[in-house]
Protein backbone atom coordinates (compact mmCIF):
# COMPACT_ATOMS: atom_id res chain seq x y z
CA UNK A 1 0.00 0.00 0.00
CA UNK A 2 1.20 3.46 -0.81
CA UNK A 3 1.00 6.20 1.75
CA UNK A 4 -1.93 8.55 1.35
CA UNK A 5 -0.71 11.77 -0.24
CA UNK A 6 -2.18 15.20 -0.10
CA UNK A 7 -3.08 16.51 -3.55
CA UNK A 8 -0.35 19.12 -3.63
CA UNK A 9 2.96 19.05 -1.87
CA UNK A 10 6.16 21.02 -1.71
CA UNK A 11 9.34 19.89 -3.42
CA UNK A 12 10.83 20.37 0.06
CA UNK A 13 14.42 21.34 0.75
CA UNK A 14 16.45 22.14 -2.35
CA UNK A 15 20.02 23.22 -3.05
CA UNK A 16 21.40 25.18 -5.99
CA UNK A 17 24.07 23.73 -8.26
CA UNK A 18 26.65 25.49 -10.39
CA UNK A 19 27.75 24.60 -13.91
CA UNK A 20 31.00 26.01 -15.26
CA UNK A 21 31.43 26.63 -19.01
CA UNK A 22 34.86 27.17 -20.52
CA UNK A 23 33.86 27.51 -24.18
CA UNK A 24 33.44 31.18 -25.12
CA UNK A 25 29.85 32.37 -25.63
CA UNK A 26 29.41 34.82 -28.52
CA UNK A 27 26.83 37.48 -27.66
CA UNK A 28 24.41 39.36 -29.92
CA UNK A 29 26.15 42.64 -29.06
CA UNK A 30 29.31 41.37 -30.75
CA UNK A 31 31.06 40.87 -27.43
CA UNK A 32 31.77 37.45 -26.00
CA UNK A 33 32.12 35.82 -22.61
CA UNK A 34 35.20 33.62 -22.46
CA UNK A 35 34.01 31.54 -19.55
CA UNK A 36 31.02 31.71 -17.24
CA UNK A 37 29.02 29.95 -14.58
CA UNK A 38 25.29 29.28 -14.40
CA UNK A 39 23.59 28.50 -11.12
CA UNK A 40 20.52 26.30 -11.34
CA UNK A 41 18.12 24.09 -9.39
CA UNK A 42 16.25 20.95 -10.39
CA UNK A 43 13.08 19.34 -9.05
CA UNK A 44 11.85 15.84 -9.82
CA UNK A 45 13.79 13.19 -11.72
CA UNK A 46 15.00 13.03 -15.29
CA UNK A 47 13.45 9.85 -16.70
CA UNK A 48 15.34 7.15 -18.59
CA UNK A 49 14.14 8.45 -21.96
CA UNK A 50 15.37 11.93 -20.91
CA UNK A 51 12.20 13.41 -22.38
CA UNK A 52 10.46 14.85 -19.30
CA UNK A 53 12.53 17.99 -18.73
CA UNK A 54 10.76 21.33 -18.33
CA UNK A 55 12.75 24.56 -18.26
CA UNK A 56 11.35 27.46 -16.24
CA UNK A 57 12.65 30.84 -17.43
CA UNK A 58 12.61 33.70 -14.97
CA UNK A 59 11.53 37.30 -15.37
CA UNK A 60 13.19 40.56 -14.33
CA UNK A 61 13.56 39.94 -10.61
CA UNK A 62 13.32 36.13 -10.56
CA UNK A 63 16.04 33.55 -10.16
CA UNK A 64 16.84 29.85 -10.42
CA UNK A 65 15.04 29.31 -7.10
CA UNK A 66 11.66 28.36 -8.55
CA UNK A 67 10.27 26.04 -5.87
CA UNK A 68 10.87 24.70 -2.39
CA UNK A 69 13.02 26.12 0.36
CA UNK A 70 16.63 26.10 1.43
CA UNK A 71 17.85 24.27 4.52
CA UNK A 72 17.15 26.44 7.55
CA UNK A 73 14.15 28.18 5.99
CA UNK A 74 10.78 27.59 7.59
CA UNK A 75 8.67 28.31 4.53
CA UNK A 76 8.91 27.62 0.82
CA UNK A 77 10.65 30.54 -0.84
CA UNK A 78 10.68 29.58 -4.55
CA UNK A 79 9.11 32.31 -6.66
CA UNK A 80 6.82 29.90 -8.53
CA UNK A 81 6.29 27.51 -5.64
CA UNK A 82 2.51 27.55 -6.13
CA UNK A 83 2.98 26.13 -9.64
CA UNK A 84 5.82 23.62 -9.26
CA UNK A 85 5.68 20.55 -7.04
CA UNK A 86 4.17 17.10 -6.61
CA UNK A 87 0.52 17.23 -7.72
CA UNK A 88 0.79 20.87 -8.77
CA UNK A 89 0.09 22.08 -12.33
CA UNK A 90 3.76 21.61 -13.21
CA UNK A 91 3.92 18.23 -11.52
CA UNK A 92 7.38 17.18 -10.37
CA UNK A 93 6.18 13.57 -10.07
CA UNK A 94 5.96 13.62 -13.87
CA UNK A 95 8.42 16.27 -14.99
CA UNK A 96 12.06 17.08 -14.32
CA UNK A 97 11.92 20.82 -13.75
CA UNK A 98 14.92 23.12 -14.11
CA UNK A 99 15.28 26.70 -12.96
CA UNK A 100 18.36 28.65 -14.03
CA UNK A 101 19.64 32.11 -13.13
CA UNK A 102 20.36 34.02 -16.31
CA UNK A 103 23.72 35.41 -17.35
CA UNK A 104 24.17 38.91 -16.03
CA UNK A 105 22.04 38.02 -13.04
CA UNK A 106 22.81 38.63 -9.40
CA UNK A 107 21.82 35.32 -7.82
CA UNK A 108 24.96 33.33 -8.51
CA UNK A 109 25.36 33.10 -12.28
CA UNK A 110 28.15 35.12 -13.87
CA UNK A 111 27.12 38.76 -13.84
CA UNK A 112 28.23 42.29 -13.06
CA UNK A 113 29.13 41.36 -9.47
CA UNK A 114 31.47 38.59 -10.70
CA UNK A 115 35.18 39.16 -11.14
CA UNK A 116 36.26 40.18 -14.63
CA UNK A 117 39.28 37.93 -15.29
CA UNK A 118 40.86 40.68 -17.40
CA UNK A 119 41.01 43.16 -14.51
CA UNK A 120 40.67 41.13 -11.35
CA UNK A 121 37.89 43.55 -10.35
CA UNK A 122 34.09 43.11 -10.47
CA UNK A 123 32.73 43.57 -13.98
CA UNK A 124 30.31 46.29 -12.93
CA UNK A 125 29.19 48.37 -15.87
CA UNK A 126 31.72 46.60 -18.13
CA UNK A 127 29.71 43.39 -18.09
CA UNK A 128 28.63 42.87 -21.69
CA UNK A 129 25.03 43.47 -22.76
CA UNK A 130 23.10 40.19 -22.84
CA UNK A 131 19.93 39.60 -24.82
CA UNK A 132 17.07 37.13 -24.55
CA UNK A 133 18.72 35.17 -27.38
CA UNK A 134 22.04 35.07 -25.48
CA UNK A 135 20.28 33.72 -22.40
CA UNK A 136 18.66 31.01 -24.49
CA UNK A 137 22.04 30.06 -25.98
CA UNK A 138 23.51 29.78 -22.48
CA UNK A 139 20.52 27.73 -21.26
CA UNK A 140 20.95 25.41 -24.27
CA UNK A 141 24.52 24.71 -23.19
CA UNK A 142 23.29 23.88 -19.71
CA UNK A 143 20.78 21.48 -21.31
CA UNK A 144 23.66 19.88 -23.25
CA UNK A 145 25.55 19.43 -20.02
CA UNK A 146 22.53 17.83 -18.33
CA UNK A 147 22.06 15.46 -21.28
CA UNK A 148 18.72 16.97 -22.35
CA UNK A 149 18.33 16.87 -26.10
CA UNK A 150 14.81 18.24 -26.18
CA UNK A 151 12.52 19.74 -23.58
CA UNK A 152 9.01 18.44 -22.96
CA UNK A 153 8.16 22.09 -22.32
CA UNK A 154 9.68 25.49 -21.71
CA UNK A 155 7.62 27.94 -19.69
CA UNK A 156 8.05 31.50 -18.57
CA UNK A 157 6.10 34.59 -17.56
CA UNK A 158 6.76 38.14 -18.72
CA UNK A 159 10.45 38.31 -19.73
CA UNK A 160 10.52 34.56 -19.07
CA UNK A 161 7.80 34.14 -21.70
CA UNK A 162 10.03 35.92 -24.20
CA UNK A 163 12.71 33.30 -23.48
CA UNK A 164 10.23 30.44 -23.99
CA UNK A 165 9.21 31.98 -27.33
CA UNK A 166 12.81 32.58 -28.32
CA UNK A 167 13.72 28.97 -27.52
CA UNK A 168 11.08 27.80 -30.00
CA UNK A 169 12.65 30.05 -32.65
CA UNK A 170 16.36 29.46 -31.91
CA UNK A 171 16.16 25.72 -31.19
CA UNK A 172 12.86 24.60 -32.75
CA UNK A 173 13.82 20.93 -32.67
CA UNK A 174 14.61 21.07 -28.95
CA UNK A 175 11.26 22.41 -27.68
CA UNK A 176 8.14 20.24 -27.90
CA UNK A 177 5.85 22.64 -26.00
CA UNK A 178 6.17 26.29 -25.05
CA UNK A 179 4.08 28.24 -22.54
CA UNK A 180 4.26 32.01 -22.96
CA UNK A 181 2.53 33.74 -20.06
CA UNK A 182 1.78 37.44 -19.51
CA UNK A 183 4.32 38.23 -22.18
CA UNK A 184 4.72 39.98 -25.53
CA UNK A 185 6.52 39.54 -28.85
CA UNK A 186 8.10 42.94 -28.20
CA UNK A 187 7.65 45.82 -25.81
CA UNK A 188 5.56 48.83 -26.73
CA UNK A 189 6.99 52.36 -26.58
CA UNK A 190 5.08 52.89 -23.34
CA UNK A 191 6.63 49.78 -21.83
CA UNK A 192 10.14 50.85 -22.86
CA UNK A 193 9.37 54.26 -21.38
CA UNK A 194 8.74 52.75 -17.95
CA UNK A 195 12.03 50.85 -18.19
CA UNK A 196 13.83 54.04 -19.12
CA UNK A 197 12.49 55.87 -16.07
CA UNK A 198 13.72 52.98 -13.91
CA UNK A 199 17.15 53.05 -15.57
CA UNK A 200 17.47 56.82 -15.21
CA UNK A 201 16.70 56.51 -11.50
CA UNK A 202 19.70 54.18 -11.17
CA UNK A 203 22.03 55.90 -13.64
CA UNK A 204 21.59 59.32 -11.99
CA UNK A 205 22.03 58.06 -8.44
CA UNK A 206 25.38 59.56 -7.27
CA UNK A 207 26.16 56.26 -5.55
CA UNK A 208 26.05 54.46 -8.92
CA UNK A 209 29.54 55.66 -9.87
CA UNK A 210 29.06 54.79 -13.52
CA UNK A 211 28.32 51.20 -12.57
CA UNK A 212 31.54 50.72 -10.58
CA UNK A 213 29.98 51.24 -7.17
CA UNK A 214 31.38 47.97 -5.80
CA UNK A 215 34.90 49.36 -5.55
CA UNK A 216 33.48 52.38 -3.70
CA UNK A 217 31.75 49.98 -1.30
CA UNK A 218 28.44 51.65 -2.16
CA UNK A 219 25.08 50.60 -3.51
CA UNK A 220 22.85 52.96 -5.51
CA UNK A 221 19.96 52.16 -3.20
CA UNK A 222 17.94 55.27 -3.99
CA UNK A 223 18.00 54.54 -7.70
CA UNK A 224 17.09 50.88 -7.29
CA UNK A 225 14.36 51.83 -4.88
CA UNK A 226 12.77 54.29 -7.31
CA UNK A 227 13.15 51.82 -10.17
CA UNK A 228 11.31 49.18 -8.19
CA UNK A 229 8.59 51.59 -7.09
CA UNK A 230 7.84 52.52 -10.70
CA UNK A 231 7.85 48.85 -11.61
CA UNK A 232 5.40 47.91 -8.89
CA UNK A 233 2.94 50.59 -9.98
CA UNK A 234 2.87 49.04 -13.44
CA UNK A 235 2.63 45.44 -12.22
CA UNK A 236 -0.66 46.11 -10.42
CA UNK A 237 -3.96 47.18 -11.92
CA UNK A 238 -5.72 50.36 -10.87
CA UNK A 239 -8.54 48.25 -9.41
CA UNK A 240 -6.22 45.90 -7.52
CA UNK A 241 -4.33 48.85 -6.05
CA UNK A 242 -7.59 50.54 -5.13
CA UNK A 243 -8.90 47.42 -3.46
CA UNK A 244 -5.68 46.67 -1.60
CA UNK A 245 -4.79 50.17 -0.44
CA UNK A 246 -7.51 52.60 -1.44
CA UNK A 247 -6.87 56.00 0.10
CA UNK A 248 -6.21 54.58 3.54
CA UNK A 249 -4.09 56.78 5.76
CA UNK A 250 -1.76 55.09 8.23
CA UNK A 251 -2.67 57.53 11.00
CA UNK A 252 -6.30 57.89 10.03
CA UNK A 253 -5.94 61.54 9.08
CA UNK A 254 -3.68 63.86 7.13
CA UNK A 255 -0.42 64.66 8.93
CA UNK A 256 0.70 67.27 6.39
CA UNK A 257 4.11 65.70 5.94
CA UNK A 258 6.14 63.84 3.31
CA UNK A 259 6.41 60.73 5.42
CA UNK A 260 4.60 57.67 4.17
CA UNK A 261 0.99 58.53 5.01
CA UNK A 262 -1.12 56.72 2.47
CA UNK A 263 -0.88 52.94 2.64
CA UNK A 264 0.16 52.81 -1.00
CA UNK A 265 3.16 55.04 -0.21
CA UNK A 266 4.14 52.75 2.61
CA UNK A 267 3.78 49.69 0.38
CA UNK A 268 5.90 51.13 -2.42
CA UNK A 269 8.61 52.29 -0.03
CA UNK A 270 8.71 48.88 1.62
CA UNK A 271 8.96 47.09 -1.73
CA UNK A 272 11.63 49.53 -2.90
CA UNK A 273 13.70 49.21 0.26
CA UNK A 274 13.60 45.43 0.24
CA UNK A 275 14.55 45.24 -3.42
CA UNK A 276 17.38 47.77 -3.19
CA UNK A 277 19.05 45.73 -0.49
CA UNK A 278 19.10 42.47 -2.44
CA UNK A 279 19.18 43.26 -6.16
CA UNK A 280 22.09 44.44 -8.25
CA UNK A 281 21.76 47.77 -10.04
CA UNK A 282 23.81 46.67 -13.06
CA UNK A 283 21.71 43.51 -13.40
CA UNK A 284 18.59 45.66 -13.34
CA UNK A 285 19.95 47.88 -16.11
CA UNK A 286 21.07 44.94 -18.27
CA UNK A 287 17.84 43.04 -17.81
CA UNK A 288 15.56 45.94 -18.70
CA UNK A 289 17.63 46.51 -21.85
CA UNK A 290 17.23 42.82 -22.76
CA UNK A 291 13.47 43.34 -22.43
CA UNK A 292 13.56 46.45 -24.61
CA UNK A 293 15.69 44.87 -27.35
CA UNK A 294 13.66 41.69 -27.71
CA UNK A 295 11.82 41.76 -31.05
CA UNK A 296 12.08 38.59 -33.13
CA UNK A 297 10.14 40.28 -35.96
CA UNK A 298 12.74 43.06 -36.29
CA UNK A 299 14.85 41.06 -38.76
CA UNK A 300 11.68 40.13 -40.70
CA UNK A 301 10.59 43.70 -41.48
CA UNK A 302 8.27 43.64 -38.48
CA UNK A 303 6.38 40.60 -39.78
CA UNK A 304 5.82 38.44 -36.70
CA UNK A 305 4.18 35.65 -38.71
CA UNK A 306 7.34 35.35 -40.81
CA UNK A 307 9.50 35.44 -37.67
CA UNK A 308 7.55 32.61 -36.05
CA UNK A 309 7.53 30.38 -39.15
CA UNK A 310 10.46 28.32 -37.84
CA UNK A 311 8.72 27.38 -34.57
CA UNK A 312 7.64 23.73 -34.24
CA UNK A 313 6.49 23.60 -30.63
CA UNK A 314 2.85 23.42 -29.54
CA UNK A 315 2.13 26.65 -27.68
CA UNK A 316 0.04 27.75 -24.78
CA UNK A 317 -0.33 31.52 -24.52
CA UNK A 318 -1.91 33.02 -21.40
CA UNK A 319 -2.74 36.65 -20.68
CA UNK A 320 -4.57 38.41 -17.86
CA UNK A 321 -7.42 40.84 -18.48
CA UNK A 322 -6.12 43.51 -16.09
CA UNK A 323 -2.45 43.31 -17.16
CA UNK A 324 -1.73 46.62 -18.84
CA UNK A 325 2.06 46.31 -18.81
CA UNK A 326 1.87 43.12 -20.96
CA UNK A 327 -1.66 43.42 -22.24
CA UNK A 328 -3.74 40.61 -23.78
CA UNK A 329 -3.48 42.39 -27.14
CA UNK A 330 0.26 41.66 -27.21
CA UNK A 331 -0.30 38.00 -26.37
CA UNK A 332 -2.90 37.72 -29.13
CA UNK A 333 -0.27 38.88 -31.66
CA UNK A 334 1.73 35.78 -30.79
CA UNK A 335 -1.37 33.57 -31.01
CA UNK A 336 -2.42 34.76 -34.47
CA UNK A 337 1.14 34.69 -35.80
CA UNK A 338 1.42 31.04 -34.72
CA UNK A 339 -2.00 30.15 -36.12
CA UNK A 340 -1.11 31.75 -39.46
CA UNK A 341 1.85 29.38 -39.56
CA UNK A 342 -0.47 26.44 -38.89
CA UNK A 343 1.09 25.81 -35.48
CA UNK A 344 -0.78 24.28 -32.58
CA UNK A 345 -1.63 27.04 -30.13
CA UNK A 346 -4.15 27.54 -27.36
CA UNK A 347 -4.87 30.91 -25.81
CA UNK A 348 -6.48 31.59 -22.44
CA UNK A 349 -7.33 35.05 -21.17
CA UNK A 350 -7.68 34.90 -17.41
CA UNK A 351 -10.07 37.26 -15.67
CA UNK A 352 -7.84 38.13 -12.72
CA UNK A 353 -7.78 41.52 -11.01
CA UNK A 354 -4.11 41.57 -10.02
CA UNK A 355 -2.61 43.01 -13.23
CA UNK A 356 0.78 41.81 -14.46
CA UNK A 357 1.48 40.22 -11.07
CA UNK A 358 -1.32 37.72 -11.78
CA UNK A 359 1.10 35.35 -13.45
CA UNK A 360 2.74 34.69 -10.08
CA UNK A 361 -0.56 34.06 -8.26
CA UNK A 362 -2.62 30.90 -8.07
CA UNK A 363 -5.88 32.05 -9.65
CA UNK A 364 -8.02 28.86 -9.96
CA UNK A 365 -8.78 29.21 -13.69
CA UNK A 366 -5.14 30.07 -14.47
CA UNK A 367 -3.84 27.02 -12.67
CA UNK A 368 -6.59 24.80 -14.11
CA UNK A 369 -5.53 25.93 -17.61
CA UNK A 370 -1.90 25.10 -16.88
CA UNK A 371 -2.82 21.72 -15.34
CA UNK A 372 -4.97 20.76 -18.34
CA UNK A 373 -2.19 21.74 -20.74
CA UNK A 374 0.66 20.02 -18.86
CA UNK A 375 -1.48 16.89 -18.32
CA UNK A 376 -1.65 16.27 -22.07
CA UNK A 377 2.11 16.45 -22.55
CA UNK A 378 3.32 12.90 -23.12
CA UNK A 379 6.60 11.84 -21.54
CA UNK B 1 -16.01 12.27 -23.71
CA UNK B 2 -17.41 14.98 -25.88
CA UNK B 3 -20.97 15.81 -26.78
CA UNK B 4 -22.13 14.58 -30.16
CA UNK B 5 -24.67 16.48 -32.18
CA UNK B 6 -26.37 15.34 -35.33
CA UNK B 7 -25.35 18.42 -37.29
CA UNK B 8 -21.71 17.30 -36.90
CA UNK B 9 -22.09 14.66 -39.63
CA UNK B 10 -23.69 17.15 -41.99
CA UNK B 11 -20.92 19.66 -41.39
CA UNK B 12 -18.20 16.99 -41.67
CA UNK B 13 -19.35 15.90 -45.13
CA UNK B 14 -18.80 19.45 -46.39
CA UNK B 15 -15.24 19.62 -45.07
CA UNK B 16 -12.38 18.29 -47.20
CA UNK B 17 -9.33 16.35 -46.06
CA UNK B 18 -6.66 18.45 -44.38
CA UNK B 19 -8.56 21.73 -44.63
CA UNK B 20 -7.97 24.71 -42.38
CA UNK B 21 -11.09 25.11 -40.26
CA UNK B 22 -12.22 27.66 -37.70
CA UNK B 23 -15.09 26.80 -35.34
CA UNK B 24 -16.73 29.84 -33.73
CA UNK B 25 -18.25 29.02 -30.38
CA UNK B 26 -16.47 25.67 -30.37
CA UNK B 27 -17.77 24.61 -26.94
CA UNK B 28 -15.76 21.68 -25.60
CA UNK B 29 -14.15 21.19 -29.01
CA UNK B 30 -16.33 18.18 -29.88
CA UNK B 31 -16.93 19.17 -33.51
CA UNK B 32 -13.27 20.03 -34.09
CA UNK B 33 -12.18 16.75 -32.52
CA UNK B 34 -14.64 14.96 -34.87
CA UNK B 35 -13.21 16.85 -37.89
CA UNK B 36 -9.62 16.20 -36.82
CA UNK B 37 -10.34 12.47 -36.53
CA UNK B 38 -12.46 12.09 -39.68
CA UNK B 39 -10.98 14.78 -41.95
CA UNK B 40 -7.49 15.40 -40.49
CA UNK B 41 -8.20 19.13 -40.50
CA UNK B 42 -5.99 21.84 -39.03
CA UNK B 43 -8.57 23.22 -36.65
CA UNK B 44 -8.85 26.26 -34.41
CA UNK B 45 -11.74 27.14 -32.15
CA UNK B 46 -12.95 30.39 -30.65
CA UNK B 47 -14.67 30.19 -27.27
CA UNK B 48 -15.12 32.55 -24.35
CA UNK B 49 -16.48 30.39 -21.55
CA UNK B 50 -13.73 29.51 -19.01
CA UNK B 51 -15.16 26.02 -18.37
CA UNK B 52 -15.28 25.26 -22.08
CA UNK B 53 -11.72 26.57 -22.52
CA UNK B 54 -10.62 23.96 -19.98
CA UNK B 55 -12.64 21.26 -21.77
CA UNK B 56 -10.95 22.21 -25.06
CA UNK B 57 -7.49 22.04 -23.49
CA UNK B 58 -8.32 18.58 -22.12
CA UNK B 59 -9.41 17.59 -25.65
CA UNK B 60 -6.18 18.95 -27.12
CA UNK B 61 -8.00 21.57 -29.17
CA UNK B 62 -6.37 24.76 -30.47
CA UNK B 63 -8.79 26.99 -28.61
CA UNK B 64 -8.49 30.76 -28.66
CA UNK B 65 -10.29 32.53 -25.85
CA UNK B 66 -12.09 35.51 -27.31
CA UNK B 67 -15.42 37.14 -27.76
CA UNK B 68 -16.82 35.74 -31.02
CA UNK B 69 -17.48 39.25 -32.31
CA UNK B 70 -13.79 40.08 -31.83
CA UNK B 71 -12.23 36.65 -32.25
CA UNK B 72 -11.78 36.89 -36.01
CA UNK B 73 -10.10 40.27 -36.32
CA UNK B 74 -6.63 38.78 -35.90
CA UNK B 75 -7.02 36.38 -38.82
CA UNK B 76 -5.96 37.29 -42.32
CA UNK B 77 -8.30 37.34 -45.34
CA UNK B 78 -9.11 33.91 -46.74
CA UNK B 79 -6.89 32.04 -44.26
CA UNK B 80 -9.46 29.30 -43.60
CA UNK B 81 -11.16 26.92 -46.00
CA UNK B 82 -14.22 26.79 -43.77
CA UNK B 83 -15.45 28.91 -40.88
CA UNK B 84 -18.14 27.15 -38.88
CA UNK B 85 -20.73 28.53 -36.52
CA UNK B 86 -22.87 25.73 -35.16
CA UNK B 87 -26.13 26.77 -33.46
CA UNK B 88 -24.73 30.11 -32.27
CA UNK B 89 -25.75 32.67 -34.91
CA UNK B 90 -28.97 33.39 -33.00
CA UNK B 91 -26.86 34.42 -29.98
CA UNK B 92 -24.85 37.04 -31.91
CA UNK B 93 -25.83 40.70 -31.80
CA UNK B 94 -24.27 41.68 -35.09
CA UNK B 95 -25.60 39.02 -37.45
CA UNK B 96 -24.45 40.79 -40.61
CA UNK B 97 -21.11 41.71 -39.06
CA UNK B 98 -20.24 38.16 -38.07
CA UNK B 99 -21.37 36.70 -41.41
CA UNK B 100 -19.19 39.24 -43.24
CA UNK B 101 -16.22 38.42 -41.01
CA UNK B 102 -16.68 34.67 -41.49
CA UNK B 103 -16.65 35.14 -45.24
CA UNK B 104 -13.64 37.44 -45.01
CA UNK B 105 -11.38 34.96 -43.19
CA UNK B 106 -12.92 31.85 -44.79
CA UNK B 107 -13.53 30.67 -48.33
CA UNK B 108 -16.88 29.30 -47.20
CA UNK B 109 -18.97 29.64 -44.06
CA UNK B 110 -20.99 26.83 -42.52
CA UNK B 111 -23.82 28.05 -40.34
CA UNK B 112 -26.56 26.23 -38.46
CA UNK B 113 -29.36 27.79 -36.43
CA UNK B 114 -32.74 26.92 -34.88
CA UNK B 115 -35.69 27.83 -37.11
CA UNK B 116 -38.05 30.10 -35.24
CA UNK B 117 -40.67 29.38 -37.94
CA UNK B 118 -40.86 25.65 -37.06
CA UNK B 119 -44.50 24.63 -36.76
CA UNK B 120 -44.24 23.79 -33.05
CA UNK B 121 -42.83 27.25 -32.40
CA UNK B 122 -45.64 28.87 -34.39
CA UNK B 123 -48.21 26.81 -32.46
CA UNK B 124 -46.70 27.95 -29.21
CA UNK B 125 -46.96 31.59 -30.25
CA UNK B 126 -50.57 31.05 -31.36
CA UNK B 127 -51.24 29.67 -27.90
CA UNK B 128 -49.81 32.88 -26.55
CA UNK B 129 -46.50 31.60 -25.18
CA UNK B 130 -42.91 31.90 -26.36
CA UNK B 131 -41.68 28.58 -27.76
CA UNK B 132 -39.59 26.19 -25.69
CA UNK B 133 -38.40 23.14 -27.63
CA UNK B 134 -35.40 20.90 -28.16
CA UNK B 135 -33.92 23.42 -30.62
CA UNK B 136 -34.94 26.42 -28.49
CA UNK B 137 -34.54 24.95 -25.03
CA UNK B 138 -34.57 28.18 -23.01
CA UNK B 139 -37.22 30.20 -21.26
CA UNK B 140 -37.68 33.72 -22.64
CA UNK B 141 -36.12 35.24 -19.53
CA UNK B 142 -32.92 33.18 -19.44
CA UNK B 143 -32.15 32.58 -23.10
CA UNK B 144 -28.70 33.43 -24.48
CA UNK B 145 -30.39 33.94 -27.86
CA UNK B 146 -30.80 37.54 -28.94
CA UNK B 147 -31.98 37.16 -32.55
CA UNK B 148 -35.11 35.20 -33.42
CA UNK B 149 -35.44 34.44 -37.12
CA UNK B 150 -36.80 31.90 -39.55
CA UNK B 151 -35.26 30.09 -42.50
CA UNK B 152 -37.10 32.52 -44.78
CA UNK B 153 -35.75 35.51 -42.84
CA UNK B 154 -32.19 34.20 -43.08
CA UNK B 155 -32.37 33.60 -46.82
CA UNK B 156 -33.77 37.08 -47.34
CA UNK B 157 -30.81 38.50 -45.40
CA UNK B 158 -28.35 36.49 -47.52
CA UNK B 159 -29.92 37.81 -50.75
CA UNK B 160 -29.77 41.35 -49.40
CA UNK B 161 -26.15 41.02 -48.16
CA UNK B 162 -24.62 39.45 -51.26
CA UNK B 163 -24.13 36.09 -49.58
CA UNK B 164 -24.43 33.06 -51.87
CA UNK B 165 -26.23 29.99 -50.49
CA UNK B 166 -24.25 27.04 -51.85
CA UNK B 167 -26.24 24.40 -50.04
CA UNK B 168 -28.98 24.09 -47.45
CA UNK B 169 -30.06 21.13 -45.40
CA UNK B 170 -33.00 21.26 -43.03
CA UNK B 171 -33.88 18.88 -40.21
CA UNK B 172 -36.61 17.99 -37.80
CA UNK B 173 -34.65 16.48 -34.91
CA UNK B 174 -32.20 14.69 -37.19
CA UNK B 175 -34.73 13.77 -39.92
CA UNK B 176 -34.08 15.51 -43.25
CA UNK B 177 -36.88 17.84 -44.32
CA UNK B 178 -37.21 18.58 -48.04
CA UNK B 179 -40.67 20.12 -48.41
CA UNK B 180 -41.59 23.41 -46.75
CA UNK B 181 -38.61 23.53 -44.36
CA UNK B 182 -39.61 26.95 -43.02
CA UNK B 183 -42.64 25.24 -41.48
CA UNK B 184 -41.43 21.69 -40.89
CA UNK B 185 -37.73 22.00 -39.97
CA UNK B 186 -36.45 22.82 -36.48
CA UNK B 187 -32.84 23.37 -37.55
CA UNK B 188 -31.19 24.46 -40.81
CA UNK B 189 -27.55 24.07 -41.87
CA UNK B 190 -26.06 26.21 -44.67
CA UNK B 191 -22.94 26.38 -46.80
CA UNK B 192 -22.39 30.01 -47.65
CA UNK B 193 -20.02 31.84 -49.94
CA UNK B 194 -19.41 35.29 -51.34
CA UNK B 195 -21.56 36.23 -54.30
Amino acid sequence: MTEPQSACQSVGIVAPQTARFEEALPLRSGARLDGYELVFETYGTLNAARNNAVLVCHALSGSHHVAGRYAGEKEDSGWWNNLVGPGKPLDTDKFFVIGVNNLGGCHGSTGPRSINPATGQPWGADFPFVTVEDWVDAQARLADKLGIESFAAIIGGSLGGMQALSWALQYPERVRHAAVIASAPKLTAQNIAFNEVARQAILTDPDFHGGHFYEHAMVPERGLRLARMVGHITYLSDDAMGEKFGRSLRHGKAAYSYDAEFEIESYLRHQGDRFSRQFDANTYLLTTKALDYYDPAFTHNGDLTAALAVARAAFLVVAFTTDWRFSPDRSREIVYALAHNGRNVAYAEIDCAAGHDSFLLDDPQYHAVLSAWFDRIEV
Amino acid sequence: MVAYRYDYDVIAQWIGQGEKVLDLGCGDGGLLRHLIETRQVLGYGVENDPEKILACLKNGINVIQADMDRGLTGFGDGFFDHVIMSLSLQAMHSTQGILAEMLRVGREAVVSFPNFGYWQHRQSILNGRMPVSRSLPYQWFDTPNVRFFTIADFEALCAQSGIAIHKRLAFDEGKVIVDDPNFLASVAVYRLGRD
